[in-house]
This record gives structure tokens, C-alpha cells and sequence, in this order.
């Protein structure tokens, strides 16, 4: 079982030039925890590609470590993740999800190493959400998301918290394979894909936020200059792929009031081969312990742009997100998120339905269904129109 | 005019076992000298183990951290990180409660690094499926009832003043709260909770004072009884800390991503 591809190889030299960092007099604070999952994941069709197959199992492990010292003032955390599939070979994979050493100081706070951050507001699209590239191969949602090597520093001010990130490398995503669902016909290798940049990986990337907020209003104001964590598409005759440099500026608002929440992402993103803007905005509205049972019932609905059009790696140009989430609050605290997304122009429908609960202290189980209906020609999905799913996962907890 | 503005002083100054005073003033009274004599404890901290007992008697377990910073002018500040189950270890809770207005919240989500601001409207649900609800554990600060004096009486040896509350935020899940505090040092012994229909719904006991700075007063377990569906949760509190030396900087949004860790 190998876990280890190139690009794990070029992080752990990378990450070889750690601070070393010394322990202090009083006694560290330090936790180990790890999780083991199984997954299956079954296709309802056979496959548009040669080589597909319907059933899937695999299984995930996710170790992780934490200390601090000096009253929680300097830190370290470890979270690793690998995963090995019975049949995509790309989807065996392995990640160093966290590796950062952090220092705090009053409102100040410096991280150095392999970090996640998110920024965003929505639910059914993260457009702000730029800094980590995500693994593709993972999950469907795109949640789930490689460690980006980074020096961060963020300092909390009476006029909001400012944030600044400088990321020395690029994370290659991964594909799925010949043998993989939720492909292209074309298997896309982004070892092969283009940079702009002469330095490729190694173009320092740069990124600022600042966010606060004001009574019901939270606020992010953010940008981005360096390589596109998505690959975008040339126009022209062939489909051809790059990664190019790109200036993105974001904006992320969210109202509070009362049961309602009203969510706002935009962004404007500048580039060598065509301008875009993106938008996703909406609301969820939650009706709390519904007739005294503790059931919370929330209805969501978003409406997602992008001026690319048919140019974008995504299929959400001029969509409406519609949903609604059950949060049980029992003591296995059971959760079900049914969701559909439509597109407005071509009439194509993408169904979601994930449900989990807890089994005793230490198990969960988690339940994902993903269905393709009317999918059109013009868009990006088309290629993925047979590859409706379930996935069961069953974790462990130490 | 003066005169008036100046005997209404006078009046309220006057210790609150006086003749003439209302039930309504009586109550209030004693709800500010609950809320006085505890002041000035600055900042604590807490472990706490939550045991959650079904009407079967099966019983499941959560471990807490709670961080609070004492505010006057506005409500307190409070820091909540989950601990177990492990499966949503560094689930934290930043909120800011107000004393007039609805409280400020944000919740981090560990497994996606993610902030949000939630709403703070559902008060009345239940904290991580027990039988707890939000407003049972959020700061209880004087504005946020009205009160009436019932009643002095004998609670189990110990001499009790009664007083009713009436929530005044139309979203609590109760018409009223019937509160026994202990008559020597005006810490709480016992509240029934009367849900919306007015019929007795939970019932909270203090058990296991202990005195922390010479001064305050907290419970090391508190046990909640729900009437209605026979479920009972448990709160036992440890490694008590008082004048931690935290302040407004440990309760930012940044702060509350590194109690996620």
C-alpha cells in the first residue's frame, strides 16, 4: 500500500525546514486522537468509461496530535489523513492535512506550516473560500481540503481582525482515475497541466482579510493574488487546462436577525485569460425545538452565479439551491440534510441527502446520496450524468 | 417632582425585607442581591462532565470546558469547547449575552475549520441532547426576568426565599421559573421550570456547594429533571477557577478557533 505520491515527497522536504522549538518549564497540554473509517460507495449505473466499476470500498484513517506550552500560548498540531481504495487508484491517497507550530501574544497570533482556513458564509458553493486547494478525489462536497503551507499572522483589532497569509508552495490536486467515478472522459492529470507562472509551485502566493462584525452583521472583505486553486479553461477549440495567476477580491456578509439567517458571497476575479465574477446568496431560516421536541427544522435556498458560463469547472452559472436540515438535538445527536440543486437555464437537477448519527460514545455512521437527473449537454456534470450514488461510512472514535 | 424622584430613591434603597415593598419589588430585590453578592469574580474557568440519563436508565457521557469573563455594563462573555464525544472533540461556542437584547453566537466547526454566527432566537432547545436548554446555561443576568416574591419556606433544612420569574424574552421556552434561593448567602438551591402551557416541565437541583474566594458560591453538580419525559441530566463541575487573568482578548473569534485547536 502506497501512500506517498510525488507531491507528498516535495511537502515533507518542504516542511523539513521547521522551527525547531523548545519546550518550556511547566507541564504541556497535549492530546492524541485518531479516527479509522470504512466506506462504501455504490453507483446505481455502470459506468460512461471503461474500466468503472459499481462498488467502491475503501477505508480512511486520520491520526492526529496537539500540544501546548506556556499557558497556551505556543502550540503545535499534526493531523494526517490516508485513505486506500479498493479500485481508483488515484483515490488512495494520503495528506498532510495540518502541521503548524503557533504563536499567540496578546491579540496577536503567528502560525507557521500546513494549515486549513476557511472563509465564507453559504452553504451550497464556498466561491470566497480560496486559501487550500481541494481534494478532489475525497468528497463530493468539496470540504474536504489539502494543508497548504503557509506563514500566517493574524492580529484582533477594536476595528476587526486583519490576516495575512504568504503560501511559498502550490498544491497539485488529484484527479480521479481511469478506474474512478466522477470523471471526465479525458483522465486529467494536473501534473500535466500548464502554469503561468516560470516559478509553477513555487510562486509565492499572497492573501489579506479583514472581517468584524457589527451587532446582527459579520463581515469579510478578502484577497488573493497568486495561482488559481482551480485550474481554469482556455478558451479555444481543444479543452485545455491552466493554472493561472489570478487577483481575487471577496466579499462574505452575513445578516443574523432573529430566526434568519441572509448570506452574501461575491467575487471578482481578474486574470490572464477572461475576467470573471461569481456570486452565491441566500438564506436559512430555522424553526427552533419545533412543538417542544427539540427537533430543529431549518429551510435553506441559495441562488449561485458565474459570469463563465460554460467556461467554468463547476456547473453552478445560474443556479437555485433549495434544502432543508433536521437537527434531531438527541443524544446521538442525528442530523439529515436533504438538498437539490437546479439550474435555471438547461432544467438540470443535482439531489442530495446526507443523514449521521452517533451508535454509543465512539462509533458514527453517515449516510450520503447524490442523484443526476435531466442533466444537459452544456454542462460540466454531463459527464458525470451515470454516476448517482450512496455512500455508507461507519467511524470509530479513539 | 423631586420630592417623588427622591423617595423612590429612598425607597429602593432601603433593605429589601421592608414593609410596603411589592411582591414584584421584593423579588426584583432579591434578585439583584443573588447578582450582587456574587460580583467581582472577574473571569472563571470549569471542567464540566455531562451525564445524560434516558427514561430506561442508559446513560452517555460529554465533557465540556467553560471559560467565562464577567462583564457589568453588558452581559457576560462565555468560551464552551466540547471535549467528547470524540467525534465532535473541538465543537466550541463564542457568545456574547446581552442583558436587554438577543445574545451574539458563533460556533466552530472543527472538521471544516468553519465560523458561523448563529442564531441565538432558539434559546429553548436543548444543549447537545440533553435535557439542559440553552437559556438554562446562558449568562442569567437580572434584566433578563421579571420577578415576584412568593414566599420564605423550607427547603430540606436549609430556609428558602421563593421568587417567580417571568422570562421577558417571548422565545424562552417557559411562562415562569419558581426559584428557591437560600436565605443566608442568596445562592440558588432548586428551580421548577413551567413550560408554555404553564405545566411543570423540569425541575434543576443544586447540589455540593462549595465557597471559592471566600466569596462565591457554585455548585458541583446540578441535576435537571425533566416531569414530562422522565430523562435527567447530570452537570458535575471540576478544577474550579477564579481571577484567571483572561480578558476580551480570549474571547474573539480567533480565540475560539484555537479552543478547537
Amino acid at each position: 500500500m502506497v501512500f506517498m505520491n510525488s507531491n507528498s515527497l516535495k511537502l515533507l522536504c518542504l516542511i523539513s525546514i521547521w522551527p525547531a522549538y523548545a519546550w518550556a518549564q511547566e507541564k504541556p497540554y497535549q492530546d492524541f486522537s485518531a479516527d479509522v473509517e470504512l466506506e462504501e460507495r455504490f453507483f446505481f449505473n455502470e459506468g460512461l468509461y471503461e474500466g468503472q466499476k459499481q462498488n467502491y470500498l475503501s477505508i480512511a484513517l486520520r491520526p492526529e496530535y496537539f500540544v501546548e506550552w506556556n499557558n497556551g500560548r505556543s502550540s503545535f498540531k499534526m493531523s494526517l489523513f490516508g485513505r486506500y481504495d479498493q479500485h481508483d487508484e488515484n483515490r488512495t491517497h494520503a495528506d498532510i492535512r495540518e502541521l503548524y507550530w503557533r504563536m499567540v501574544r496578546d491579540n496577536k497570533e503567528l502560525s507557521v506550516g500546513l494549515k486549513e482556513v476557511f472563509w465564507g458564509v453559504t452553504e451550497s458553493a464556498h466561491i470566497v473560500n480560496v486559501i487550500n486547494q481541494t481534494d478532489i478525489v475525497e468528497s463530493f462536497d468539496g470540504e474536504a481540503k489539502l494543508g497548504q503551507p503557509m506563514v500566517h499572522y493574524s492580529v484582533v483589532k477594536p476595528y476587526g481582525t486583519f490576516d495575512a497569509f504568504v503560501m511559498p508552495y502550490f498544491r497539485t490536486p488529484t484527479f480521479p482515475g481511469e478506474n474512478g467515478r466522477l470523471r471526465t472522459p479525458f483522465l486529467i492529470d494536473a501534473d500535466d497541466i500548464e502554469f503561468e507562472s516560470d516559478m509553477e509551485e513555487f510562486h509565492p502566493d499572497l492573501a489579506f482579510r479583514w472581517s468584524h462584525f457589527f451587532g446582527v452583521f459579520d463581515i469579510g472583505i478578502s484577497h488573493f493574488y497568486g495561482t488559481s486553486r482551480q485550474p481554469l479553461i482556455k478558451e479555444g477549440e481543444a479543452f485545455e487546462l491552466e493554472f493561472a495567476l489570478v487577483n481575487q477580491t471577496g466579499l462574505d456578509l452575513q445578516a443574523t436577525t432573529g430566526p434568519v439567517l441572509w448570506k452574501l458571497e461575491a467575487i471578482y476575479n481578474s486574470n490572464g485569460i477572461k475576467d470573471y465574477t461569481a456570486l452565491a446568496a441566500g438564506f436559512e431560516y430555522t424553526f427552533g425545538n419545533v412543538s417542544g421536541k427539540g427537533l430543529d427544522i431549518g429551510l435553506l435556498g441559495e441562488y449561485l452565479y458565474d459570469s463563465r458560463d460554460e467556461l467554468a469547472f463547476n456547473s453552478l452559472q445560474n443556479d437555485v439551491f433549495t434544502g432543508v436540515r433536521l437537527a434531531f438535538n438527541d443524544m446521538s445527536d442525528s442530523q439529515l440534510l436533504a438538498g437539490a440543486i437546479f439550474d435555471l437555464h438547461e432544467g438540470s437537477r443535482l439531489i442530495s441527502v446526507e443523514g449521521s448519527r452517533r451508535f454509543g460514545e465512539t462509533w458514527t455512521v453517515e449516510l450520503e446520496g447524490r442523484f443526476f437527473k435531466n442533466v444537459s449537454d452544456k454542462e460540466f456534470v454531463h459527464f458525470m450524468r451515470r454516476d448517482s450514488f450512496l455512500r455508507l461510512v461507519v467511524s470509530k472514535y479513539f | 417632582m423631586k420630592k417623588i424622584a427622591l423617595i423612590i430613591t429612598v425607597l429602593c434603597s432601603v433593605p429589601f425585607i421592608s414593609q410596603g415593598q411589592t411582591p414584584e419589588q421584593k423579588g426584583l430585590a432579591i434578585a439583584e442581591k443573588a447578582d450582587e453578592v456574587d460580583r467581582g469574580f472577574e473571569s472563571s474557568q470549569v471542567s464540566l462532565k455531562m451525564i445524560l440519563t434516558n427514561k430506561n436508565g442508559q446513560e452517555s457521557e460529554r465533557l465540556l470546558e467553560n471559560k467565562t469573563l464577567e462583564l457589568h455594563e453588558d452581559g457576560d462573555k462565555s468560551l464552551i469547547v466540547f471535549n467528547s464525544p470524540r467525534d465532535v472533540e473541538g465543537t466550541a461556542t463564542l457568545t456574547f449575552t446581552h442583558k436587554t437584547t438577543s445574545d451574539d453566537q458563533w460556533l466552530y466547526l472543527p472538521s471544516i475549520k468553519r465560523v458561523k454566527r448563529i442564531s441565538s432566537d432558539n434559546k429553548s432547545g436543548p444543549f447537545m441532547g440533553s435535557e439542559f436548554a440553552y437559556e438554562d446555561l446562558s449568562s442569567q443576568e437580572v434584566e433578563k426576568y421579571t420577578y415576584k416574591f412568593i414566599k420564605e419556606d423550607n427547603l430540606n433544612g436549609v430556609s428558602a426565599l421563593v421568587v417567580e420569574r417571568y422570562p421577558v424574552d417571548p422565545k424562552s421556552g417557559y411562562t415562569r421559573q419558581v426559584v428557591w434561593y437560600n436565605k443566608d448567602n442568596y445562592r440558588i438551591e432548586k428551580i421548577d421550570f413551567y413550560d408554555r402551557k404553564n405545566a411543570l416541565l423540569k425541575t434543576l437541583d443544586y447540589n455540593g456547594y462549595e465557597q471559592y474566594l471566600g466569596k462565591h458560591w457554585r455548585a458541583s453538580q446540578m441535576v435537571m429533571e425533566n416531569h414530562q419525559t422522565g430523562k435527567k441530566t447530570r452537570l458535575i463541575f471540576e478544577n474550579y477557577a477564579f481571577k484567571t487573568g483572561i480578558s476580551d482578548q480570549d474571547f474573539t473569534q480567533n480565540s475560539l478557533v484555537r479552543a478547537g485547536r
